[in-house]
C-alpha cells in the first residue's frame, strides 16, 4: 500500500452529552472506536492515516467533564477542562501552583486553548518511529527501531525500558504525581487511581501508556488538599521556547518546617515511558535541610539505574541537575 | 506640497486584505468543475520503480486519472523532473492522481501497489566521499554536461586526517580557487585558528505550502500559484509547459513566504496544469505540510574546515577554507557563495577555497535566505572571537579592523562593490547596543546563568540592474504602477514605487499598485530573491517615473507654453510659467496625443516581456515606461551587524536571548518599518538555525523524522529576544538613483552568528563549532560527556 499522509479518512462521529452515554457508545464501538478530547494527539494520528477508527466519540459536549468543583478535601477538575483554564484558575494557581505552571508550559497558547487536562496526561508517546507508522512493538510489531544501533533516539528513555524506549510526553503528569492527584475512570464502573499508578510502562502493556483499556474513560482528576500551598517547583527543559515537548522535566512539592523539608513528592518526565516518581529521593530529603550536599546527593540518587541509549546520555545529566535544582528551590 | 514618501512609514496596500482575511492565496481559488490532485511520494531514499499496479485505485469512487513519470519531461543528469521512476529521496513524487475529492485521491493512492527495487543511498556527504562510500546515483556522484557521470572519492589517507580531527588535503578538489599568497599570509600570522565546523541542513518551511490551481480555457492556461516571483515564474511555467507566455493568465497576489524555495516558482507547480490538460478539468493541487517538507527544499548543510591566520594587531592575513556540501539530489550553489562571503567579511587578502558539493539522497536543496552566507558567517564568527581572545584584543575592534571597505574586491575575481559600509554598521550597532558597557558583562555568572555577548557581521547581494518599469497616469489623476515582482509579504510591491511616486510629486493616496495578475500587465522583472527587488525595482520604477515626468513636462509646455524644463510637479499637478494642469488633464492630453505619450510608441530598448504588458495599457493615460539604464559597476551588497546578550543556564544548556541590536547598511532607507521587520525577522530565523532547527534522518533506512513543524523546530516567538532595536547607517549607495539596497538576506547569517558567538562566549570561549546548539550538546560539552556521534556527522540530533 502506497504511503499517504495529511488526509483524515472518513469516520462516523458521535457526540454524547453524558458520561453514561459516552461509555455506552465506547462499548458499542469496541476496538473500532476512538475517544476524541481536544484533538491535539488524535488528529495527528488521523492525518497520518495510522489510526483509522470507524467511530469517533467526541466527548467535548459532556458538561460534567468540564470545569472545577471545590470539595472539602481538594479540588476536582474535569478531564475536558482546557489547559488554559487549568493554568488560569485562581485556586489552582494559588494552592496548586505546580499544576498551573506545568499547564502553562504545554506547547502554545492555541494548543492550550484546545487541549484538555485529560488529553495531556493520556496522550500517546511521540516516539517518531512509532508516530511515523513503523511496525514497532508498541504498534503491534516485533522490533524497537528506536533502540537499534544507529537509531536516532535523542529524545527517548533512560529508565524503564522494556522492549520499547519511548517516553511519556506530558507536562502536567509529573505535576499531578507531585500533588498526589487521583484519576477518576469510568467504564461504567467508577475507579480511582493514584496519579503515579495511572501511567504504565511497556513491561505492563507495551501498547498503552495508561491504565485505560478500551471502554475506559478518564472523567475527572482530583487534587487533594494535602499538598495545597506547599513549596512547588516545576521546570521543563526543551529545545525551544514553545511548541515543544520536554527533554526532561521535573515537578516537586515540598512541605517545609522552617528550613527543614518535612515531606516531599518529586516526579520527573521525559526519562521513561511513564512519568517517574522519585520516592527514594523523597525519602532522602525528608527531615533534611536543602543544603548543597543534599541537593547533590538527591541529584545523584535520582539518576541511579539510568542507562543511556546512543544519543541521550545528556538526559542523565539533565535529570540529575533538575532534581538538584528542585531541592535547591527550598534551600534557606 | 506633496508628502515625502521615501524613508517614511506607511501601510502597504496588501495589508488590509491580510488582516481581514480577504487575501486569496493559491489554494483559495476555485473554478467550475474543479477536481483535486495528490502525489504518491517515494517511501525509500533511492529506488527504481519496477511496476505500478493501479487497478484497485481505478476502482476507487471518484477516481479520474493517473499521471506517470513517462508523461512529463525527464531531463538528463542530476536535474529534477516533476515525477520520476527513480526517486532519489524519500518523499520524491512518483506519480499524481486526480479525483473528485482529496479523500478519493488519498484512497486511490493507497490502493496503488508499487514494485520498488531499493538502491544504495547516501545521506551524509562525507560518507559519500569515503573510498567505498555509497553514491547518490547509480551512475556515480559527479556530473558534467560535457563528460557525463563520474565518481569522486577521497583516499584512506584523507580520512585518516579527517578522523584525527585535521583538515585533509584531497587531490583534485571539485572546486578550487585562490587569491593572494596563502603561505605568505599564514607566515605573517601571529595566531592561527583552525576548526572543523558543521552546519546542519534546514528545511525552508514557508507558512504557505506550494499549492497550485490551474485550468485551460480555449487553449489559454489560467494558473494560480504560490511563488515568490510573478512575471519570472510565469515565464518559467511557460517554459516547463512549452507554451507561449502570453497564453498564460498567471495569478499570484499573495504568497505566504518562500525563503528562497519558490524563487521562480517551483518544479511541481506545472503538474496541476499538465493534469488539467490531460483530464479537461480544473485541478487543485493542495500541498500539505508533510509534502512541503519533502518537495519544499532545504538549505544545504556544510561540513567544513577553516584555518584563519591573524597578525598581532588582529588583521586577518589568510583563510584556508574547505567545505563539503550536502547538495541533495539536484545540486546547490551555497558553498561557492560561502567562500566569497568569507573573503569579503574578513578581508584576508590571501585565501584558498576548496569545495566538495556532493549529491545525496536527501530532499532537494535550494537557496534559503542568505544562501551560503547565512551558514558561513554563523560558522566563522566564533573563530574571530577565538583569535581576539588569543591576541587579547577587543572583539568589536577585531571585526572593525577586518571588515571591508569599498576598495576590497571579493573572491577570486576580486569583485568590487558599489558601496560597503560594514565598519560603519559595526560602529552604529555598538553604540546602539552600548557595547562598551555590555561587553563588561561577558562571562558574569548569576547562579547557574552565565552572560554571553554575541557579535555577528553578515552581508549578501542586495540588488541587480536592467529591468523595466511601467506606470500609467490615468484620467482619474492617479498613478497606476504595474509590478511584475512577487508579493511574499516583504512590501516590495509598494516600497519600490515610493521613490517613483515621490519624483512625480504625488501623495501616496494618489498611487495605485497593481500586482499579482498577469492579465493586468507585468513588466519584465527580477526574481524576488537575492534581496534584489528594493534596488532593482526602485530603479526600474524610477526610470519609468523619469520617463513619465519628461512626458508630463512636455505636455504642459505644449499646452501652457514655455520650456518643458521649467515645469515642476507637485500634489498631482504640473506647474510652470504658463500655469498649471492637473495630472487628470495631462492624462487626457496624453491619450489625445498618442504616440509615446500614451504607449502607442514604446522605447526600443525595453525587455521583450514588457512590451505585451505595456500594450495592455495603450491609450489609457500617460504612460511612463523605461528600462533601467542607470548602469553601475560592481556587486551590490548590503551589510548587517548584530549584537546580542544571552544568559546561558549551564545546568540545563538552555539560554535566553535578552537583547538584540541590528545595525544595517542598506543605503537609503525606503521604508523604515519594513526594514526593521526584515532585520528582526531574518535575525530570528538565523537564531533558530543556530539554536534549534534541525534535520534528522534514520541512517539505516534513510528517512527523515524532522518532517513536521514541531519536530523540525524553527524558532518560536518565545525564542525572540526580549528587547530588540535596529538602526541604519543611511548613507545612499552612490550608484543607484534611489540610493537604496535590499536587506532580506544578511540578517539570517548575522542572527545565527550572534548566537554561535554568544554561546561560545558564555562557555568561556569554547566553540562547539556545530549547529544547532541544542541543550544536549551544550550540557554534554560543559559536563565533559562524550558526544554520541562523530565530530563531523550530519543529520543527527
Amino acid at each position: 500500500m502506497a504511503n499517504m499522509k495529511d488526509m483524515i479518512p472518513a469516520f462516523d462521529l458521535v457526540q454524547p452529552t453524558t458520561v453514561e452515554d459516552a461509555v455506552d457508545l465506547m462499548k458499542d464501538a469496541g476496538d473500532e472506536g476512538w475517544v476524541l478530547a481536544g484533538g491535539l494527539d488524535t488528529f495527528d494520528w488521523f492525518k497520518d492515516r495510522i489510526k483509522r477508527p470507524r467511530v469517533v466519540i467526541d466527548i467535548g459536549g459532556i458538561e460534567e467533564m468540564r470545569g472545577f468543583r471545590d470539595e472539602a478535601g481538594g479540588i476536582e477538575i474535569g478531564a475536558m477542562t482546557t489547559l488554559t483554564e487549568v493554568a488560569n484558575h485562581a485556586r489552582v494557581r494559588s494552592e496548586f501552583g505546580v499544576l498551573a505552571t506545568a499547564a502553562e508550559h504545554v506547547a502554545t497558547p492555541q494548543i492550550r486553548n484546545q487541549g484538555t487536562l485529560g488529553g495531556n496526561i493520556t496522550q500517546d508517546t511521540r516516539c517518531w518511529y512509532y508516530r511515523s507508522g513503523w511496525p514497532c512493538y508498541r504498534a503491534g510489531g516485533n522490533v524497537c527501531y528506536a533502540s537499534a544501533p544507529l537509531a536516532m533516539n535523542r529524545e527517548h528513555c533512560i529508565l524503564g525500558r522494556s522492549r520499547c524506549v519511548a517516553v511519556n510526553p506530558s507536562d502536567t503528569a509529573p505535576a499531578l504525581i507531585a500533588l498526589d492527584a487521583k484519576m477518576v475512570v469510568q467504564s461504567p464502573r467508577r475507579r480511582l487511581y493514584d496519579a503515579e499508578d495511572y501511567f504504565i510502562g511497556p513491561s505492563v502493556d507495551i501498547t498503552r501508556m495508561t491504565v485505560l483499556e478500551p471502554g475506559d474513560l478518564l472523567t475527572q482528576v482530583f487534587v487533594p488538599a494535602f499538598w495545597a500551598n506547599s513549596n512547588f517547583y516545576f521546570e521543563k527543559v526543551r529545545d525551544r521556547g514553545s511548541w515543544d515537548f520536554q527533554l526532561v522535566s521535573v515537578a516537586a512539592a515540598f512541605r517545609m518546617s522552617g528550613s527543614t523539608i518535612e515531606d516531599a513528592r518529586i516526579a520527573v518526565n521525559g526519562v521513561a515511558p511513564y512519568p517517574v516518581r522519585l520516592d527514594a529521593v523523597e525519602r532522602l530529603v525528608r527531615g533534611e535541610a536543602a543544603s548543597e550536599s543534599l541537593q547533590n546527593a538527591a541529584g545523584e540518587l535520582a539518576i541511579q539505574g539510568t542507562r543511556a541509549l546512543r544519543h541521550n546520555d545528556y538526559k542523565i545529566v539533565m535529570m540529575r541537575n533538575l532534581v538538584r535544582r528542585a531541592v535547591r528551590s527550598v534551600a534557606a | 506640497m506633496a508628502e515625502k514618501l521615501v524613508g517614511v512609514n506607511y501601510a502597504p496596500p496588501d495589508l488590509r486584505a491580510k488582516i481581514t482575511g480577504r487575501a486569496r492565496y493559491a489554494e483559495d481559488f476555485r473554478a467550475q468543475g474543479m477536481v483535486f490532485m495528490k502525489l504518491l511520494l517515494s517511501p525509500m531514499p533511492h529506488c527504481r520503480v519496477r511496476g505500478v499496479d493501479d487497478s484497485r485505485a481505478r476502482r476507487v469512487p471518484g477516481f479520474i486519472d493517473i499521471m506517470r513519470a513517462s508523461e512529463v519531461n525527464q531531463p538528463e543528469g542530476p536535474t529534477e523532473a516533476m515525477l520520476t521512476d527513480e526517486p532519489k529521496y524519500e518523499g520524491e513524487p512518483i506519480l499524481a492522481v486526480a479525483a473528485e475529492s482529496e479523500e478519493a485521491c488519498a484512497a486511490a493512492i493507497e490502493a496503488i501497489e508499487l514494485d520498488l527495487e531499493p538502491l544504495p543511498f547516501v545521506l551524509d556527504p562525507l560518507q559519500g566521499l569515503r573510498p567505498n562510500g555509497p553514491n547518490a546515483y547509480t551512475e556515480g556522484n559527479q556530473f558534467s554536461g560535457q563528460d557525463g557521470w563520474s565518481t569522486y572519492k577521497w583516499t584512506d589517507a584523507d580520512f585518516a586526517e579527517v578522523d584525527a580531527g585535521r583538515m585533509p588535503n584531497p587531490a583534485n578538489p571539485l572546486v578550487e580557487w585562490t587569491k593572494g599568497d596563502i603561505e605568505a599570509g599564514f607566515a605573517e600570522a601571529t595566531v592561527i585558528i583552525e576548526e572543523a565546523i558543521v552546519h546542519q541542513s534546514v528545511t525552508h518551511h514557508p507558512m504557505e505550502p506550494r499549492s497550485t490551481m490551474a485550468y485551460w480555457e480555449n487553449g489559454r492556461l489560467h494558473a494560480f500559484v504560490s511563488t515568490q516571483s510573478a512575471q519570472r515564474t510565469k515565464m518559467g511555467m511557460a517554459g516547463a509547459l512549452e507554451v507561449d507566455p502570453e497564453e498564460i493568465t498567471f495569478v499570484s497576489e499573495f504568497t505566504g513566504g518562500g525563503f528562497g524555495s519558490k524563487i521562480p516558482g517551483h518544479t511541481h507547480m506545472s503538474l496541476a496544469p499538465l493534469m488539467s490538460r490531460k483530464i479537461g478539468r480544473p485541478v487543485m493541487h493542495r500541498v500539505t505540510r508533510y509534502e512541503e517538507n519533502y518537495i519544499g527544499r532545504a538549505r544545504p548543510g556544510f561540513q567544513a574546515w577553516a584555518k584563519m591566520g591573524f597578525r598581532a594587531d588582529g588583521k586577518c592575513t589568510a583563510i584556508d577554507l574547505m567545505i563539503v556540501q550536502d547538495s541533495g539530489p539536484y545540486g546547490a550553489g551555497d558553498h561557492n557563495t560561502a567562500s566569497n562571503i568569507a573573503d569579503i567579511t574578513y578581508t584576508p587578502g590571501n585565501m584558498r577555497y576548496r569545495g566538495f558539493p556532493m549529491y545525496t539522497n536527501t530532499p532537494p536543496k535550494a537557496a534559503q535566505r542568505g544562501p551560503g552566507g547565512a551558514q558561513i558567517n554563523g560558522m566563522l564568527e566564533p573563530l574571530i572571537d577565538q583569535a581576539a581572545r588569543e591576541l587579547n584584543m577587543d572583539r568589536l575592534a577585531i571585526r572593525i579592523l577586518n571588515a571591508p571597505t569599498v576598495e576590497y574586491g571579493m573572491g577570486p575575481r576580486s569583485q568590487r562593490m558599489t558601496s560597503t559600509r560594514a565598519k560603519e554598521a559595526l560602529r552604529l550597532g555598538a553604540e546602539l547596543f552600548d557595547y562598551e558597557n555590555k561587553i563588561q558583562l561577558s562571562g558574569q555568572r548569576n547562579g547557574s546563568k552565565v552572560t554571553g555577548i554575541g557579535l555577528g557581521l553578515s552581508t549578501y547581494t542586495a540588488g541587480s540592474r536592467g529591468y523595466d518599469g511601467l506606470m500609467v497616469i490615468r484620467p482619474d489623476g492617479k498613478l497606476y504602477v504595474y509590478q511584475g515582482i512577487g508579493n511574499l509579504g516583504t512590501h516590495s510591491i509598494s516600497d519600490t514605487a515610493r521613490p517613483a511616486a515621490e519624483l512625480l510629486g504625488l501623495n501616496w493616496d494618489q498611487v495605485e499598485i497593481i500586482w499579482g495578475d498577469s492579465s493586468r500587465g507585468m513588466p519584465n522583472s527580477s526574481v524576488q530573491a537575492g534581496s534584489q527587488t528594493t534596488h532593482a525595482h526602485s530603479r526600474a520604477n524610477y526610470a519609468a517615473a523619469q520617463d513619465a515626468l519628461r512626458k508630463i513636462r512636455a505636455i504642459a509646455a505644449r499646452q501652457l507654453g514655455g520650456n518643458a524644463n521649467q515645469y515642476r510637479v507637485d500634489n498631482g499637478r504640473v506647474l510652470g510659467p504658463g500655469g498649471s494642469m492637473t495630472f487628470a488633464q495631462v492624462a487626457q492630453r496624453a491619450i489625445a496625443l498618442g504616440g509615446e505619450y500614451d504607449g502607442h510608441t514604446l522605447p526600443g530598448d525595453l525587455n521583450a516581456a514588457t512590451v505585451p504588458a505595456a500594450n495592455m495599457h495603450v491609450g489609457t493615460g500617460l504612460m511612463g515606461v523605461a528600462r533601467d539604464n542607470f548602469g553601475g559597476e560592481g556587486g551590490i551588497y548590503s551589510w548587517l551587524a548584530v549584537f546580542g546578550l544571552i544568559e546561558l543556564d549551564v545546568e540545563t544548556g538552555q539560554f535566553e536571548t535578552k537583547e538584540l541590536v541590528c545595525a544595517t547598511d542598506v543605503g537609503t532607507v525606503v521604508h523604515p518599518r519594513s526594514l526593521g521587520a526584515q532585520c528582526y525577522g531574518g535575525a530570528i530565523q538565523g537564531m533558530g538555525m543556530a539554536m534549534s532547527q534541525r534535520w534528522v534522518f534514520d541512517p539505516q533506512y534513510g528517512v527523515p523524522f524532522a518532517n513536521r513543524l514541531y519536530t523540525a523546530r524553527p524558532p518560536s516567538i518565545m525564542d525572540a529576544p526580549r528587547s530588540m532595536a535596529w538602526d541604519a547607517v543611511g548613507i545612499p549607495d552612490p550608484q543607484t538613483p534611489t540610493g537604496a539596497k535590499g536587506i532580506g538576506e544578511p540578517s539570517v547569517g548575522a542572527g545565527s552568528a550572534v548566537l554561535t558567538t554568544a554561546i561560545a562566549d558564555a562557555m568561556g570561549g569554547r566553540c562547539l563549532c556545530r549547529t544547532p546548539l541544542t541543550p544536549d550538546l551544550i550540557v554534554a560539552e560543559l559536563e565533559g560527556r562524550p558526544l554520541p556521534f562523530g565530530r563531523l556527522d550530519q543529520h543527527v540530533g
